[in-house]
């Protein structure tokens, strides 16, 4: 790789040690990749510095348990402790760790809270932000067309480039802790305008209305492109909300990374400047088929229309969904032998507490959480069997780790089941 | 070289050396909500692999898929002791860049042949990532050769 003489200097160690041991990482995972360059970035999303207890019961024994032994050994894939410095290049840090008002809840011991609570406080300390949501762009964090950035979280990656137009590939916990500390990352894949255009032609013959629409739609492009760039075309009406479960989605059955829909998203105003030079090296189409065949395939691991743990929240719910819940509550009550958790940032909690939404939902006995959600705290409410979910990306893994059943419907549905405790959605 | 060893050559993505039995796939892997990284066995509902372990073997497979959390997870069997012992893929992504790197094990790809069609599960192969060489010993003679 070819280096700047700013950034040969902080591997040289004139940074100070935790900078070079940075960019030591980032110069082997470019090397890995084949790239040439490194990128400057101002704008990183990970998860700097997050401690569970293997991790520090792990260090203990090998080299440290503190915080800084957890960034060095394992954010920065260091053998040497160095002493973590103020981050150089503007960071926030996405999901992960517990609700401060609902962690018992959630069933985090006091010692996995108190986990949570340390690293967040370390990691506050270095001027990171602390957003804790898999949303950063709902949470204040939204870069502008073409902005460099160094994005986890496929489902916020897949949105900062699509919708927003910004550049980042699917980042990981240690690269983006090395460019937290350097404010470089390697220029490879989405970097490139060249890697930007689409692959596929998505012809879409239904109207594509709700979250739920959005969300097969997500998931069957996911399952066809993989790791491509899909193109759609047809008739939309997608609002913000839309292309978060969308791409949710999209990024859970395949790797979509990237998508453009015409006339919609910034990079693709025409047909022409969503696939550049090239022609789609394939056209589906997406009608009646596609959506009831994705429909049973989300809703393959559910049998039991009884219903124990309704969730609404993934990605992390907005200041608009929530108030739609309440409004589909309609004053009505969860069932007595139902749970309904709204998860979300805690910036938008901050916005429902002011405006009495969070207060709406608990007369209604539901709970807003912040944080995490039940697939990243493998946290559902005690003996629950079989839940209800809005969310194709929550269907996708929820089962998988918690070992139940899931319905996949409308939010309509969900919170008809979090009142009923049945399942009543209906097959499109 | 004897008739039942394959070579392909491809370009170093970690350095080193490992050899092993090879566990194959045509099956991207999920890393996050894929594996457990303590038992080092793949768990996704859906996939071909599920309950197999990938502890010391050389694994063969297309590449990465699903969450960011790919890196970090497979980073996590490095310190459990589960890794495998080398990775030959075929399709370049960041989540299994950044993983091969932190699980420090010999990974090669950009093959002049496909190590999917050419590697079955059970064969012993040899991995000089450096060199960019990978040596296969078929774990049976085909019938007929």
């Amino acid at each position: 790789m070819k280096l700047t003489t700013e950034e040969q200097a902080l591997l040289d160690g004139r940074g100070g040690k935790a900078r070079q041991k940075a960019m030591e990482l980032l110069v082997r995972y470019g090397e890995a990749l084949g790239a040439e360059s490194l990128v400057a970035t101002d704008n990183i999303a990970g998860v700097p510095g997050s401690s569970n207890p293997f991790l520090q019961k792990y260090y203990q024994q090998h080299g440290g348990g503190g915080y800084d032994a957890i960034f060095s050994f394992f954010d920065l894939d260091s053998d040497e402790l160095v002493e973590v410095p103020k981050a150089s290049a503007h960071t926030c840090h996405l999901q992960g760790g517990y609700d401060p008002d609902n962690w018992e809840m959630l069933g985090a011991t006091p010692e996995n809270f108190r986990i949570s609570q340390e690293s967040e406080a370390f990691i506050a300390d270095r001027g990171v932000k602390i957003l804790k949501t898999c949303t950063p762009y709902l949470a204040g964090n939204v870069p502008k067309l073409g902005d460099h950035c160094a994005w986890m979280e496929s489902s916020a990656v897949v949105y900062c480039n699509s919708v927003l137009g910004a550049r980042t590939n699917t980042e990981g916990r240690e690269s983006t802790s090395a460019a937290m500390l350097t404010g470089k990352i390697p220029d490879w894949g989405f970097h490139r305008v060249e890697n930007r255009r689409g692959s596929h032609l998505i012809e879409v013959d239904l109207d594509i209305e709700s979250v739920m629409d959005w969300g097969m739609l997500g998931y069957f492009v996911g399952e066809v492109v993989g790791e491509r760039i899909p193109v759609l075309r047809g008739r939309f009406k997608a609002d913000l909300i839309r292309h978060k479960h969308f791409g949710a989605a999209a990024a859970s059955s395949g790797g979509v990374e990237m998508y453009h829909i015409v006339g919609i998203t910034p990079e693709a105003p025409t047909m022409e400047a969503a696939f550049g030079a090239s022609k789609p090296a394939e056209i589906l189409r997406y009608g009646t088929q596609e959506r009831r065949r994705t429909y049973d395939n989300l809703n393959s691991k559910a049998k039991d229309r009884d219903v124990d743990y309704v969730m609404l929240g993934c990605p992390h719910y907005s200041l608009e969904q929530i108030q739609n819940a309440c409004a589909l509550l309609d004053g009505k009550k969860v069932g007595p032998n139902t749970q309904l958790w709204v998860f979300t940032s805690r910036a938008v909690k901050a916005a429902a507490d002011a405006q009495g939404l969070t207060k709406r939902l608990r007369d209604a006995g539901a709970v807003l959480v912040t944080d995490t959600c039940s697939s990243i705290a493998q946290a559902v409410p005690p003996g629950t069997k079989v839940a209800a979910l809005d969310s194709a990306k929550q269907t996708h893994y929820l089962p998988a780790i918690m070992n139940i059943q899931a319905w996949f419907g409308t939010t309509q549905d969900c919170i008809n089941a979090a009142i009923s405790g049945r399942w009543n959605g209906v097959r499109p | 070289m004897s008739v039942n060893t394959v070579v392909l050559r491809g370009r170093k993505v970690v350095g080193g050396v490992a050899e092993g039995e090879a566990l194959v796939t045509r099956q991207t892997i999920s890393g996050w909500g894929g594996i457990n990284p303590m038992a080092g066995t793949i768990t996704e509902t859906r996939h071909e692999l599920r309950g197999v372990s990938f502890k010391d073997k050389i694994l063969v497979f297309p590449g990465a898929k699903g969450s960011s959390g790919w890196s970090a997870v497979f980073h996590m069997t490095r310190l459990a002791g589960t890794a495998p012992k080398a990775m030959l893929f075929t399709e370049m992504t960041t989540k299994v860049a950044l993983g091969a790197v932190v699980m420090r094990v010999p990974s090669v790809t950009d093959f002049d042949k496909n190590p999917l069609e050419l590697i079955e599960t059970g064969d012993w192969v040899k991995v000089d990532a450096d060199r960019g060489i990978v040596e296969v010993r078929k774990a049976a003679l085909r019938t007929g050769s």
